[in-house]
């Protein structure tokens, strides 16, 4: 439907518009637009210590937005990936916790252990998709908020002792990396972004080099012409939601054993998981879209937080202008007239 | 705890947490009836919890005593008006109709808190100076033994039920319900039959805009009594939830409300009650949720949806 060109220029219009109209809020509010973009930028790249802790705020957004990548890929809709996130982030606290192993053996199996659990929470929508053609956006929704609860009935009372946090993850578990820390003044900056990269080249690998991959995409395209060709759609439903799943469930396990190194009770979602969903529209389901837009949202998310020291302007700003670009990705219909209207009148 | 008392608290606490639940999914029902998805609910409901707790604060010396009820209207309209967001990008922009739902649950937040900031300095309003009070009903509460328990409560929990009924009457009973209906159903035969299509699905989402600010003023005020972060956090998606395990029934959806807001507070209660000591809270938290997987795979009869649910109608294509 959209020309080659049309696929980067969209993405780029759409956080063009969102950055101007959040530039525009600004103005109505009574805050200096060219101070909260620079102390948003101040904020997420200024100095070592800020890198490091983009880097670390980038690192869940790439499994999030590879998680709804792919579901989108097979023509699902994964919005449940905040539930699944928070399912692998406690799995692997509990493996973390509940082992003493050396740790080249430990830390795999804890990371292991977060993209399990995801990948079977995320198996229920599935299966239910598959056998029984229950649409998955509700199933995922209502997931979130089971996951939601159970995980902190149990950080309060199965894996603690009615406290509201975990105990840490001793260092055979942990991503912790004293290196990174040394590197970027403190940070928080942590091994999981190896994991993320690493994570972004199984994805293209899987999805563009493998017959499962290419079954999964045929899938996404056409079910009938795919069911036609001989393929299973129905396992290969069932399997691109446990793969998004375990995408999603790693995204909690960097939290977990990398960035907090504990679980702890959630008041409400984290919203990584939503803004999965942004990630993925804006780096267009493809794998080194996904990196570059959790770049983007990670520096605007970090950046966000120093804003309001910096120039006064609230972090919430960040939301309002998340919230504008999906709706110009989502939107890249209009997009696309508009842009062939301006061509028109150009000739 | 003698059992008369225990059910007085249940009842009234059903009553009291399902109020903006049935508002918000009545909502709900119109959207999906006409054929777009809402899952946005939640962000109308934090508009309407925002502006309703912004009108009471500021006009409260201006209104007195019917300044909660000003801020109800005003929570619809700016709740109505917001909404036109998700109807222009799924209808006239043709957006993915969870996409720009999700979009303006982020907006709705984001706009919220940061006003919030940005007008008082802080994430987190004062107390509103005038909320909802429980009302007695003249007459109907001199009945004993059910008049305290049933007729002493929030008239916006009354309200709610009247709603519903209403709802129902028009969504099936008036010409206009038939349309909003067959829109969502089978858009082309609609529109071959002269109903516009876009007309009616915007109609149908500004509704449920002004309901779910309806819904979110009404939990501001009677429960939160605040605006911050964390005021509405899944009500808008218990509603969602209500919605289809009502099966898309307005008096369905109040029923499922009910029930959920009763799931709720047995969650907060339940612990002085011996038969629910032992319950984990976190299974009654999330029975509305396991519910309505269940009701929707078919376990607890039939949930279908609106045929044409989730697609954007693009006139003149097959």
């Amino acid at each position: 439907m959209f020309s080659r060109a049309q696929t980067i220029l969209i993405p780029v219009i759409s956080v063009a518009l969102g950055l101007l109209i959040g530039a525009v809020v600004m103005i109505a509010s009574g805050y200096n637009p060219i101070e909260g973009y620079a102390a948003l930028l101040k904020g997420s790249l200024g100095d070592a210590f800020y890198i490091g802790e983009t880097i670390r705020q980038i690192t869940p957004y790439i499994f999030a937005g590879l998680a709804v990548a792919f579901a989108f890929r097979t023509g699902l809709f994964n919005i449940g990936v905040e539930g699944q996130l928070l399912v692998g982030w406690i799995a692997s606290v509990w493996v973390g916790l509940a082992f003493d192993l050396p740790k080249i053996i430990h830390l795999p199996l804890a990371v292991a252990a977060g993209a399990i659990a995801g990948a079977l929470w995320a198996f229920v929508p599935g299966i239910l998709k598959a056998r029984l053609r229950v649409h998955e956006v509700i199933v995922t929704i209502m997931m979130n908020y089971i996951a939601l609860h159970l995980v902190n009935y149990l950080v309060r009372y199965v894996i603690s002792d009615e406290q509201n946090t975990t105990d840490r993850v001793p260092e055979s578990a942990s991503l912790k990396s004293p290196f990174f820390e040394a590197l970027t003044e403190f940070s928080t900056m942590h091994y999981g972004i190896f994991i993320a990269l690493a994570g972004a080249i199984i994805y293209f690998i899987i999805l563009e080099k493998t017959s499962t991959g290419f079954e999964l995409r045929s899938v996404g395209f056409n079910q009938n012409a795919s069911e036609y060709a001989g393929m299973n759609v129905n396992r290969n439903i069932v399997l691109s939601m446990v793969i998004s799943g375990a995408f999603a469930g790693l995204g909690g396990a960097m939290e977990g054993l990398g960035t907090f190194g504990y679980g702890f009770i959630h008041g409400a979602f984290s919203g990584v998981g939503f803004d999965g969903i942004a990630v993925a529209l804006l780096g267009g389901n493809i794998a080194i879209g996904v990196v570059l837009a959790a770049a983007l949202f990670g520096i605007l998310k970090q950046g966000a937080l120093i804003m309001p020291l910096e120039s006064g302007v609230p972090t919430e700003l960040v939301e309002i202008v998340i919230a504008i670009i999906i709706f110009f990705v989502a939107s890249s219909y209009i997009i696309a007239y508009l842009l062939q209207r301006f061509k028109k009148g150009a000739q | 705890m003698d059992i008369l008392s225990a059910i007085e608290i249940l009842v009234k606490s059903m009553l009291f947490a399902s109020a903006p639940l049935i508002f918000t999914a009545l909502g709900g029902v119109f959207s999906e009836r006409s054929g777009v998805v809402n899952i946005g609910l939640e962000g109308l409901m934090v508009i309407g919890a925002f502006s309703a707790v912004v009108f009471n604060i500021t006009f409260a010396s201006a209104f007195g005593a019917s300044t909660p009820w000003v801020a109800l209207l005003v929570a619809m309209g700016i709740g109505g008006l917001f909404s036109l967001i998700h109807a222009v990008a799924s209808i006239t922009f043709r957006a993915d109709h969870v996409v720009s739902g999700v979009a303006i649950n982020f907006l709705a937040l984001g706009l919220g808190v940061y006003l919030v900031k940005a007008w008082y300095g802080a994430g987190q309003t004062d107390k509103i100076p005038e909320p909802l009070y429980y009302q007695k009903i003249p007459l109907l509460y001199d009945i004993p033994v059910i008049g305290p328990i049933l007729f002493n409560n929030y008239v916006t929990s009354y309200l709610a039920i009247i709603v519903a009924f209403i709802a129902w009457y028009v969504l099936f009973k008036t010409p206009f319900g038939l349309r909003l209906r067959s829109v969502g159903e089978h858009p082309l035969a609609a529109d071959t039959m002269g109903i516009n299509v876009y007309k009616m699905r915007y109609l149908a989402v500004v509704i449920s805009g002004v309901l779910g600010g309806l819904g979110g003023g009404v939990y501001a005020q009677t429960i939160t009594q605040d605006f911050s972060a964390s005021t509405i956090t899944g009500q808008g998606f218990i509603a969602l939830a209500a919605v289809i395990f009502g099966k898309w029934h307005p008096v369905g959806a109040m029923g499922a409300a009910l029930f959920f807001g009763l799931a709720q507070s047995l969650a907060i209660i339940g612990s002085s009650f011996p038969l629910l000591a032992d319950v984990p809270n976190w299974i009654l938290l999330s029975a509305p949720y396991v519910l309505t997987i269940l009701a929707l795979a078919g376990f607890i009869g039939r949930a279908d949806a609106p045929k044409a649910i989730g697609t954007s109608y693009i006139k003149g294509k097959r």
